[in-house]
């Protein structure tokens, strides 16, 4: 029987397979892990007829290069990235939110993610991966999900059990925007920080550091002054918690995160902000704003029904 | 007893059960953490216990805060049941390849190196809470004259096995990791295994581990 499969001529700078993500693991250290930004995640495997909750490749700045060997199948990029199709000695220039049918042949080359983080790479078919807790997200830290834990490296190869026999095009007419106002809701700590300290988190400009990964997002701008103490006792983190160690510059808690930590959490980013936020590039401006919690419900059933109407869309 | 809830965020609830960090508070701790866990409430996809916090992440598709924070106040603890404590003997290797901040802990302890580690293989340990990197185990308590701060300056790279102390407790770093805990000596025994996705924690919540000394040797032929 023949095989389909990738051969990974360039593997990108941090390239690993995501899905959903593993739940109920945080009490042995096990973050959620699972694609960043969801709502790109979903849009990809729906453009080339996956379920949604199949596993996708997600690349940071720049992607991986494919070369393709087998039947034809469809791919469909999301996010804000340059990608070319060479087929023979034709170069198609690539479009977002939109399927392509690759051949026996073809080179699929994800140049680089534009103006953001993290893209998405969705194939129409069943990856040959091996699964850990349900899931086949990629934890660098822990070495946990497919891949043996790891990001792809070049010279690998990706195969394809099954191909999805529908090859019709489909396409979705979007534009991934940009914020830079990300809201948050108050942190349990939030009264460790002096009046200056308060103000200056919510009235500020940060910039995103470049020592931001899966891991944690590292924040720069004026101290915030801290008047009880910069240690709490260890205690369980979730994504988007707004921790502020001893020199006052903020880290946000991503996907990969450490279970549990122990700096004061000065504030913690609504989930309707979260998939926005990972795509700040380092250099990017952030400025918070605080809502109530009855509002961040409101609003994430807002995200919630606008990527449920996009996806409906394809 | 949960003495007060608050939201962490929009998608997870902040169970505090007191300022103090003791067996008692960490059990009840445990034990709520059980309970809700046998529950398999609808919408909580991860529950994290810690010294004397509980937080319960939930799908905000499937429930909010409100609701949750409900069902938790009104849940029926089982106070009796969940307290088998699983005894565990961790084998330690203290050659000097492996004890890296033993000449440290002498200075700042004013403690002798025999006295140290003869303290520390004489204790009998509670596990208060794993995490932070896969399995690891925060292992309480040391005795008063034996805690010291964190390094500091924390090392990019501390390896796998490594035990370490810093304030009450003891732990082992279950990955090559970066951190700042001053160790003392290095285990050869696989403390998280993935692989085993039933129970991959070798030490959990609730367990009493000892260490034992072994010979470079043994440390060498541990593994087979």
């Amino acid at each position: 029987m023949v095989k389909n499969y990738f051969d990974i001529l360039r593997a990108g700078i941090n390239t690993t397979f995501q899905d959903q993500g593993r739940n109920n693991l945080y009490h042995i250290g096990i973050p959620f892990s699972g694609a960043m930004d969801n709502r790109n995640y979903l849009l990809s495997n729906k453009l080339v007829g996956n379920k949604l909750s199949k596993p996708v490749l997600e690349f940071a700045f720049q992607g991986p290069l494919l070369k393709y060997h087998g039947n034809k199948i469809n791919i469909a990029i999301t996010g804000d990235v340059n990608f070319e199709i060479k087929k023979n000695n034709n170069l198609i220039l690539g479009e977002c939110y939109k399927s392509f049918t690759l051949e026996n042949g073809d080179e699929l080359d994800i140049i680089s993610t534009n103006k953001s983080v993290y893209g998405y790479l969705a194939i129409g078919g069943e990856l040959e991966l091996k699964f850990q807790w349900s899931s086949c997200s990629v934890n660098t830290k822990a070495n946990i999900g497919s891949n043996n834990g790891k990001k792809l490296e070049d010279k690998q190869k990706i195969f394809v059990s099954k191909i999805n026999l529908n090859h019709n095009h489909r396409f979705l007419n979007y534009v991934n925007t940009k914020i830079e106002n990300i809201r948050i809701v108050k942190g349990t700590n939030f009264d460790y920080f002096s009046a200056q300290g308060k103000s200056d988190f919510l009235k500020n400009k940060f910039k995103v550091s470049k020592l931001s990964d899966r891991m944690g997002m590292r924040l720069e701008g004026k101290k915030i002054e801290n008047v009880i103490d910069t240690n709490i006792k260890s205690e369980g983190l979730v994504k988007g918690v707004i921790q502020v160690p001893a020199d006052g510059n903020p880290i946000i808690m991503l996907s990969d995160h450490g279970t549990i930590g122990g700096y004061p959490k000065i504030g913690v980013v609504i989930s309707a902000d979260y998939d926005k936020l990972v795509q700040l590039t380092p250099g990017s401006e952030i400025k918070f704003k605080e809502v109530d919690l009855i509002n961040a419900e409101t609003l994430f059933k807002l995200y919630d029904l606008e990527t449920q109407n996009l996806i409906s869309q394809i | 007893m949960i003495k007060n809830i608050l939201n962490l965020g929009d998608a997870a609830l902040y169970c505090d059960f007191g300022k103090e960090v003791n067996k008692e508070t960490n059990t009840q701790v445990i034990k709520y953490f059980k309970s809700i866990k046998e529950e398999n409430i609808d919408g909580i996809n991860n529950l994290t216990p810690s010294y004397n916090k509980l937080i319960v992440s939930f799908d905000l598709k499937k429930t909010n805060f409100k609701k949750l924070k409900n069902k938790i106040e009104n849940l029926n603890i089982n106070k009796d049941n969940y307290f088998k404590n699983k005894k565990i003997e961790i084998p330690v290797c203290i050659d000097e390849n492996f004890s890296l901040d033993i000449e440290r802990l002498e200075k700042k302890l004013t403690l002798s190196r025999e006295k140290i580690y003869e303290n520390f293989f004489l204790k009998e340990f509670f596990c208060y809470m794993t995490g932070f990197i896969a399995g690891m185990p925060f292992l309480g308590d040391l005795d008063k004259n034996m805690r010291v701060n964190r390094l500091e300056t924390p090392r990019v790279k501390v390896p796998r096995g490594s035990v370490g102390l810093t304030e009450q407790f003891a732990n082992i770093y279950t990955f090559d990791s970066p951190g700042g805990w001053n160790i003392i000596g290095n285990t050869p025994l696989t403390i998280f295994d993935s692989s085993k996705e039933d129970e991959p924690n070798l030490i959990n919540p609730g367990d009493l581990v000892t260490f034992k000394e072994i010979t470079k040797e043994q440390y060498i032929n541990y593994n087979g």
